[in-house]
């Protein structure tokens, strides 16, 4: 918990210092955080890698492994659906290809402002887009906070699946610390996934 | 994203090449400050965006909305698979 509080101060500094303009421009402009997320890549790589008991994880795949991303879409689309109901200023499909970003929120806002463009126009298509944007940064937000709270209620796979598109990268040491490291190749194999069902669903939504 | 997925690979067979050295088992301390150097960035980038900050109120309200059912309902269908596909496997094992 107390883990989870310095990271969620960190973001909140990060806005305050982004919204008072307090930031040097070679931060906000430079391709930083990648390079950052590429950092990151490379130390759950050698986590993984140097675990003992990476033999027995990858003897461990079976087509049930399967299972995990469809709960996730599967789950992700029946809930946004019925949430369409209270949401009057989107239709049905629109709602969907929002739900359909799984976390990966710098794809899916771009995909949907250009795809919808044509057919509601630039401000109603930017103003979905940026809905699509902060909706899929919570649900990595609530991805990284949550899995404490998902494992204890949901089971160990509820981590994974609230992870998203994000389960490969972002999230994964998360997952690997709350679900415990076996998982870590289910969460890779469900991150690649959904990863890839994200332009093929959010387009289906848009058109 | 092939990029990211190539990164992991090469981290995991450095790591599984010097896996020996005691010191690559302790790594778990460095991943945590990555990650808030990560959410710090992310943050920037939320908090100096205007046409968000601007529109908070109706737009972030939509998408608290559809940010929760679609989480809530990954983890109950994870639930589900868990309870019927995993759990009974792993308590056999």
């Amino acid at each position: 918990m107390k883990g989870s509080l310095i990271v969620v101060s960190f973001f909140l500094l990060g806005c305050l210092l982004g919204w008072l303009d307090f930031v040097p421009d070679w931060i906000s402009d430079s391709d930083l955080s990648m390079y950052v997320l590429y950092l990151l890549m490379f130390q759950v790589g050698i986590s993984i890698g140097s675990d003992k008991k990476l033999k027995e994880i990858l003897h461990s795949i079976r087509p049930r492994l399967l299972l995990v991303p469809l709960a996730t879409i599967g789950g992700t689309l029946l809930f946004t659906s019925l949430v369409s109901i209270f949401i009057n200023r989107w239709s049905f499909m629109e709602t969907l290809a929002v739900g359909s970003g799984f976390a990966y929120y710098s794809l899916s806002s771009i995909l949907i402002t250009q795809l919808k463009e044509p057919t509601i126009g630039i401000q109603a298509a930017s103003e979905l887009g940026t809905i699509a944007l902060i909706s899929n940064m919570l649900r990595e937000i609530y991805a990284l906070l949550g899995a404490p709270l998902f494992k204890r209620y949901f089971g160990r796979l509820a981590p994974i699946c609230a992870g998203g598109a994000t389960t490969m990268d972002t999230t994964l040491p998360i997952i690997a610390k709350y679900s415990g490291k076996d998982l870590v190749f289910v969460s890779i194999l469900h991150g690649i996934l959904v990863d890839i069902s994200v332009p093929i669903l959010v387009s289906f939504f848009c058109s | 994203m092939f990029v990211v997925i190539s990164i992991l690979f090469l981290g995991i067979g450095v790591g599984y090449l010097f896996r020996k050295i005691s010191l690559l088992q302790h790594i778990g301390q460095p991943i945590q400050y990555t990650i808030c150097i990560l959410l710090f960035l992310l943050g920037i980038s939320v908090g100096g965006n205007p046409e968000i900050v601007d529109n908070l109120g109706v737009l972030g309200t939509q998408a608290v909305l559809i940010s929760v059912a679609s989480t809530l309902g990954s983890v109950v269908m994870a639930w589900a698979v868990y309870r019927y596909f995993f759990k009974e496997k792993e308590e056999k094992e």
